[in-house]
């Protein structure tokens, strides 16, 4: 008979549990009933009854490693308090949620624990033995793997799974049962986090809607120049407007390392695709690229697509966007631009 | 003051992302239609970390760097014909399957037994690079396992940067939810460092480098030793293309207006 363990951690605010560690709970809850299995949660926080307020009506056993190390992501501490859970609570299935928390440690914890990981799991299933759902070569072939060994380690892409959500403090109240470790020494230390100005900060993971722009925003427009100033403008505008989230193609954020004229907001971290982020929004709208595989692999999890392209045979029209407006974008997002301001207005 | 490093990159070979994928099971397992003469290129993010690590070794003097890849022979003297005229490295080469679905923990095994026997290697003095995902299994749990075979406990994912201090301890900058750096500081070495593009563009071809890299890169691709990888009861209930292709409507003829208009009506939309 299997147990399953799901580990979680606690948001930036140390008090309550990340995003992706409640749907990791969810996809524990349901597996554990799917299975007729018994559920334990484990928490790493620096302060565990906080983080576990909302996880009493889970009716799950409820493990915990806390103190002032924990609140900092950081592999060394992060790894024995993950291991001492699992084997606090001698889990034959890890679930994990894919955090870059929890991503930077699993696959030592399941070494340690003698085990073996499979990750970017986006869905869990089968009948008769535990089926987990994922891609390969940055998303390109999906396959339905299982694995005879144990303990199995799952990690959980973000999004997969509805977050969990417990009402503070309902249901059974649930004992936490601490779970001592031994910390090593501790090389490194946390010192903070660096990120754009707020009004700056143009990547927006809860945002309804992608805006991708290529490189084409920076080639020579009809009249023989180029108009970087005014496509960042265009392009901020739009994000100001709409609150959407912007990706890049590789080519157009490699320009700026190469010491071209280019949209000064954008960094590497903007980038989707085969070297870049694979996100997941309701609907995705891409300009001024040509939409080809290596690009397009990032928007598989991208709902509703449509792309402006000057090219009727660019990528997109090949069964990659839902709707692709052959036209000059720059015309079009002023337009729209203007559209957006008025209705906000 | 330099500091001395042993930086050892760990990198794997993927088919060009421009060539047309198409799985198949054979008698071992899942693969790649043709992935044998399908062109092949270096890992895109390990890539990143072998450049990162030529800046750094450079910037050093006395620093040492292995390039440790996993891959079939024949497939990686064509991609080192390349990758040689980038930047100076020791080529290290195992030869094994190429392609995303051996499993993780056996590739993991297989390259922590050669760093472990590389010959002058100070673990102490050691960086361990290596993109943090590649674009096959894109797992991003290889070079965690390696670092823990080699009793590496401080790990850095998703890494675009690091600043190394005179004191050898360096400042790393990972990648973290919602477009965020978290800013560390290591004491120094050994550590993994799992990387992410990094801020390096890719060198541009230098054939002096290229002549120096290949004196050593026949003898030591002669000399690759053969790895088995275990399947560690991983089992393929199926493997396959997806099958979601949208039925694209493509709009010729309309004005900017009229599809300012129809967008912003599609924003709109729940």
């Amino acid at each position: 008979m299997e147990t399953i363990l799901v580990l979680t951690h606690a948001d930036e605010t140390g008090s309550a549990l990340s995003k992706a560690s409640l749907e990791a709970v969810t996809a524990g809850k349901e597996l554990a009933a799917r299975i007729s299995a018994p559920l334990t949660i484990g928490i790493v926080a620096a302060d565990a009854a906080a983080a576990a307020d909302t996880l009493t009506s889970t009716g799950a056993r409820l493990l915990a490693v806390f103190g002032e190390a924990f609140a900092q992501a950081r592999y060394a501490s992060d790894a024995v308090a993950a291991e001492a859970l699992c084997r606090a609570a001698k889990a034959t299935i890890v679930l994990v949620p894919g955090t870059s928390r929890f991503a930077r440690v699993a696959a030592g914890v399941a070494h340690r624990l003698g085990g073996f990981i499979d990750t970017h799991i986006t869905a869990l299933g089968g009948t008769e033995a535990i089926e987990a759902c994922r891609w390969f070569y940055r998303q390109r072939i999906e396959a339905v793997l299982s694995r005879s060994a144990r303990p199995w380690f799952l990690l959980l892409d973000a999004s997969t799974h509805a977050a969990f959500a417990g009402v503070p403090g309902a249901g059974q109240v649930k004992q936490i049962e601490q779970v001592a470790v031994e910390l090593p020494p501790l090389r490194t230390t946390v010192s903070g986090f660096r990120a754009p100005a707020q009004d700056a900060q143009t990547i927006r993971p809860d945002a309804k809607i992608l805006l991708v722009a290529g490189a084409g925003w920076t080639k020579k427009q009809p009249d023989g120049q180029v108009h970087v100033g005014e496509a960042g403008e265009l392009i901020l505008g739009f994000l100001r407007t709409t609150g959407a989230s912007l990706g890049s193609s590789k080519s157009l954020v490699d320009q700026g390392v190469e010491g071209n004229s280019v949209l000064p907001f954008l960094t590497h971290l903007n980038q989707i695709g085969q070297t870049g982020a694979t996100p997941r929004h309701a609907k995705g709208l891409s300009t001024c690229c040509h939409g080809e595989e290596p690009h397009v692999v990032g928007w598989r999890f991208i709902g509703d697509r449509r792309a402006i392209s000057l090219d009727p045979n660019c990528g997109w029209t090949r069964g990659k966007a839902d709707v692709v407006y052959v036209a000059d974008a720059f015309p079009v997002m002023a337009k729209m631009n203007a559209l957006l301001e008025a209705k906000k207005a | 003051m330099a500091n001395v490093l042993h930086i050892v990159v760990c990198a794997g070979i993927v088919p060009d992302p421009l060539q047309t994928l198409e799985p198949v099971t054979g008698p071992t397992g899942p693969g790649i239609k043709n992935e044998m003469v399908l062109p092949a290129v270096l890992d895109p993010w390990a890539a990143c970390a072998l450049y990162e690590a030529a800046s750094l070794a450079a910037r050093n003097p006395g620093s040492k760097l292995w390039l440790v890849p996993l891959g079939p022979k024949a497939k990686l003297q064509q991609v080192m014909m390349t990758v040689a005229q980038k930047v100076p490295f020791e080529l290290v080469p195992i030869d094994g399957l190429i392609g995303g679905f051996p499993d993780a923990h056996s590739t993991a095994a297989v390259l922590a037994e050669t760093i472990a026997e590389l010959p002058g290697l100070d673990r102490s003095k050691l960086l361990l690079f290596g993109g943090w995902e590649s674009a096959t299994r894109g797992a991003g749990v290889t070079l965690q396992l390696v670092g823990e075979r080699l009793g590496i406990t401080d790990q850095f994912q998703g890494v675009d940067e690091i600043s190394l201090r005179d004191d050898g301890s360096f400042e790393v900058l990972e990648r973290v939810e919602g477009g965020k750096h978290q800013v560390s500081v290591c004491a120094g070495a050994p550590a993994v460092l799992g990387w992410a593009t990094g801020n390096l563009a890719e060198p541009r071809n230098n054939p002096q480098v290229g002549m120096a890299n290949m004196r050593t890169i026949m003898p030591a691709l002669q000399k690759a030793k053969a790895a088995k990888l275990e399947a560690n009861g991983l089992n393929y209930v199926s493997v396959a293309l997806p099958k979601q292709q949208r039925d694209t409507r493509v709009v010729k003829d309309l004005t900017p207006d009229q599809i300012a208009a129809e967008l912003v009506a599609w924003i709109g939309a729940e």
